[in-house]
């Protein structure tokens, strides 16, 4: 989930076009420096992003294996991506996770916020920090440290489940582990995206609430028909970055794979596949073309649910 | 290609090429600077190592002490699979992969089908052949070409809890039928412990039982690299694997996760009683923390199939290897071949590093033999148990592919103790995948 930041395709207005104003010297002078001010992180998106795109884009479309030499192949590397079972059960499972994880994270965020946004004492900047504390921690570190809340030996869950005579469940065998990946990625996200949407909230005019009030609108009411309608559109790019995220599932997996071998295999989710592919077997090529085949994937379900919510998020 | 990026980039814009250009300097110059030992001798040229031995530092120091006219710059870049990803990606690179590295003798042929390591018959490799352990040597080469120089061997034997034996008033098997009776007799006792632990990413370990029953998964040699022999479901191998999946169902034996932090404390805390081992299991259970302190360790050879015909095992061992990139490949296996081929710089890798060592001069000294282990009350263990374990290895073929081999062996057996599907089975599907592997990847099937 770390790549959720990455700049994603959220919509922006498109710049009027200055191209039609008659060309005079001074704009033209002020169109320089507006180069100039671009050029460093220009250079740096294109050495360490477009250029590495272009790079892998072209080994997918190359075949290499072990016993044989490389070949150009053009997009045989894709159709097998399509057909590969290991990658569409990967894609089978982040789409569950989607499922799940999602609602769970904005159901967590969306109650934090509303709550935060209704309280005005101390309290309320000390739990807004909190929640927002998890996001703070590395998810590698995040991700070990559940690992060993999760361990059987070194975890609480032995004890407390003592208490009660009751013996801990298994928190990494097979049936659980799923929840329990919810359950870090919920604890990680929740908090950056009740921020977001907190933020969202400040932003209404509390005159509307005054004018609620006076209509006899309870709390109640006033948050699920008026705040939530107003901030939809942030919640449509919260869930687009949520979206985003889940498709490339990585970084808790593979450090939980680290206690959990069993549960968690090599191929577990679409990201986990082409990092084993390119560094575990060093088939270098088809790893570009599973990671591409994902970017598609990704890029496909962003652009339905962009489409499909085009009302709520104020692009239409 | 990567200068080709910096060229591009370097049109884009110069700040570019300022930010990158440090990675891209690493083909001349100085790079003492990235060396974690000392350089004795600054004006010899130096050769760059890659390695994960325990008290390495010291043998470098040794070694680097006594050469003038070469230096070991020594890195340590992560143990097995940590340091195989990066060596990888250095060879599809083409830079930036050590001088000398040390692979497990397992994946060797992984990496000679990659063009990435140099055979060191060229720089008088032969010449040290009798120098070393036959099945070690075996296990570095492949038909004629020697692809590495063997450093340590991981023979195995058995080492258990004599106060736990003593406790449930069982005998240290001998044979694996007596292994399951006194399982089962530990069972009864009711004082918590299990026999062992079968863990399903065991890798090496489960195949070394495996081959305990006569089992040869892969027939492979690097002078023909496009064919290969894939037999990982046969009879020895399936004998072997019902007989743990027994245990397993029962309830004799565990199967938890080899290398966890789990794992590690079970091994010393009295949850299994024993612990079949590799003879640099010592060194590992003496590092780990937490352990029982009534604990009596004593150490057993390994149980037998067949107590008339005892068949003696391998479980890890690794070599150093002279990789293509290196810029002189004769200082480099000059290194490779010195850097423990020698008695000084051995006696430092067992003494300090608990290795067990392939080179022969030691391993076949009274010394090695006679020397008395604190942690097992005092007990030689290598003459009771792996001198003579070592001394009956052969050597083992592996596959090229043998991480996708073993990740492949991991989801079979995890799926079998999970109760999904018998040993036979396990052991069918994990051939019929690797057969398409080998077939996708273009290798022709004996």
């Amino acid at each position: 989930m770390a790549t959720t930041t990455a700049p994603s395709s959220a919509p922006r207005a498109k710049a009027p076009a200055p191209a039609k104003h008659r060309p005079d010297k001074n704009y033209r002078r002020r169109q320089r420096w507006g180069w100039i001010f671009v050029a460093p992180f220009a250079a740096i998106f294109l050495t360490f992003l477009i250029l590495p795109l272009v790079y892998a884009f072209r080994m997918s479309l190359f075949t290499s294996t072990l016993a044989t030499g490389t070949k150009f192949v053009g997009a045989d590397n894709y159709l097998k991506a399509f057909s590969d079972p290991i990658f569409l059960q990967g894609l089978a499972t982040v789409a569950k996770f989607a499922l799940i994880m999602i609602p769970a994270q904005m159901i967590v965020a969306l109650l934090a916020a509303l709550v935060l946004d209704n309280l005005a004492t101390w309290a309320s900047k000390f739990s807004r920090l909190m929640i927002f504390v998890p996001y703070a921690v590395p998810v590698v570190i995040g991700a070990l440290m559940w690992g060993f809340l999760y361990s059987p030996r070194f975890g609480p869950a032995g004890s407390i489940f003592g208490l009660f005579g009751m013996a801990a469940p298994e928190f990494l065998a097979q049936g659980s582990i799923f929840g329990s990946l919810v359950n870090i990625v919920t604890w990680q996200w929740a908090g950056y995206y009740m921020i977001i949407i907190y933020a969202a909230l400040r932003g209404i005019d509390p005159g509307i609430y005054e004018a609620a009030v006076l209509d006899g609108a309870s709390d109640r009411q006033i948050a699920w028909r008026i705040k939530v309608p107003m901030i939809s559109s942030s919640l449509v790019m919260v869930v687009i970055f949520a979206l985003i995220g889940t498709l490339q599932f990585f970084t808790e997996p593979q450090v939980l794979r680290g206690v959990a071998q069993g549960a968690i295999p090599t191929s577990y989710t679409p990201n986990m596949y082409a990092f084993s592919l390119a560094f575990s077997y060093s088939q270098f090529n088809y790893a570009s073309a599973i990671s591409f085949a994902l970017g598609i994937v990704v890029f496909v379900f962003s652009f339905l649910f962009l489409f499909l919510t085009r009302k709520q998020s104020g692009l239409k | 290609m990567k200068a080709k990026f910096l060229a591009s980039a370097g049109i884009v814009a110069a700040t570019a090429v300022a930010l990158t250009g440090c990675s891209g300097g690493n083909g001349s110059g100085p790079e003492a600077a990235s060396c974690t030992n000392t350089i004795v001798n600054a004006e010899a040229p130096q050769v760059t190592v890659w390695a994960w031995y325990p008290a390495f530092n010291e043998v470098v120091d040794n070694f680097n002490n006594t050469n003038s006219d070469v230096q070991i710059c020594w890195t340590n870049a992560g143990q097995g699979n940590d340091e195989y990803t990066k060596f990888s990606t250095s060879i599809e690179s083409g830079s930036g992969a050590p001088d000398v590295i040390q692979l497990e003798s397992e994946v060797l042929s992984s990496f000679t089908i990659r063009n990435a390591l140099v055979d060191l018959t060229e720089f008088g490799a032969n010449d040290v052949k009798d120098q070393y352990a036959e099945g070690a040597w075996e296990d570095a080469s492949s038909g004629d070409a020697v692809y590495a120089i063997p450093v340590d061997g991981g023979p195995m034997g058995m080492l258990y809890r004599q106060d736990i034996f003593d406790a449930a008033g069982i005998q240290v098997p001998t044979t694996w039928k007596e292994f399951e009776a006194a399982a089962q007799k530990l069972k009864e006792s009711g004082n918590g412990a299990v026999m062992a632990d079968f863990p399903t990413n065991g890798r090496a370990f489960n195949q070394a039982l495996f081959a305990q029953a006569g089992s040869v998964p892969f027939e492979y040699d690097s002078a023909n690299p496009q064919e290969i022999g894939i037999k990982v479901n046969d009879q020895g191998a399936k004998d072997v694997l019902e007989y743990w999946n027994g245990l397993v169902k029962k309830g004799l034996v565990a199967t938890d996760d080899a290398f966890t932090a789990d794992y590690n404390t079970k091994l010393v805390d009295g949850s299994y009683a024993l612990y079949l081992a590799a003879a640099w299991g010592p060194g590992y259970l003496q590092g780990l923390s937490d352990a029982d302190p009534d604990a009596v360790w004593r150490a057993a050879p390994l149980p037998q199939w067949d107590a008339a015909n005892p068949v003696q095992v391998n479980w890890g061992g690794s070599t150093f290897a002279v990789t293509e990139q290196a810029k002189d490949k004769k200082l480099a296996a000059k290194v490779a071949m010195g850097i423990f081929g020698n008695k000084e710089g051995m006696n430092l890798g067992v003494d300090k590093g608990a290795l067990f060592p392939s080179y022969a001069p030691v391993l076949d000294s009274e010394e090695f033999a006679n020397k008395e282990y604190k942690f097992f009350g005092g007990q030689q263990i290598n003459k009771d148990v792996f001198l003579k374990a070592a001394e009956g290895y052969q050597g083992a073929t592996f596959s090229p592919f043998q991480n996708y081999a073993y990740d492949q062996l991991t989801v079979q057996l995890y799926s079998m103790v999970q109760g999904e599907k018998d040993a036979g089975k396990a052991l069918d599907d994990l051939q019929a995948s690797l057969e398409q592997y080998a077939t996708e990847q273009g290798f022709t099937l004996k």
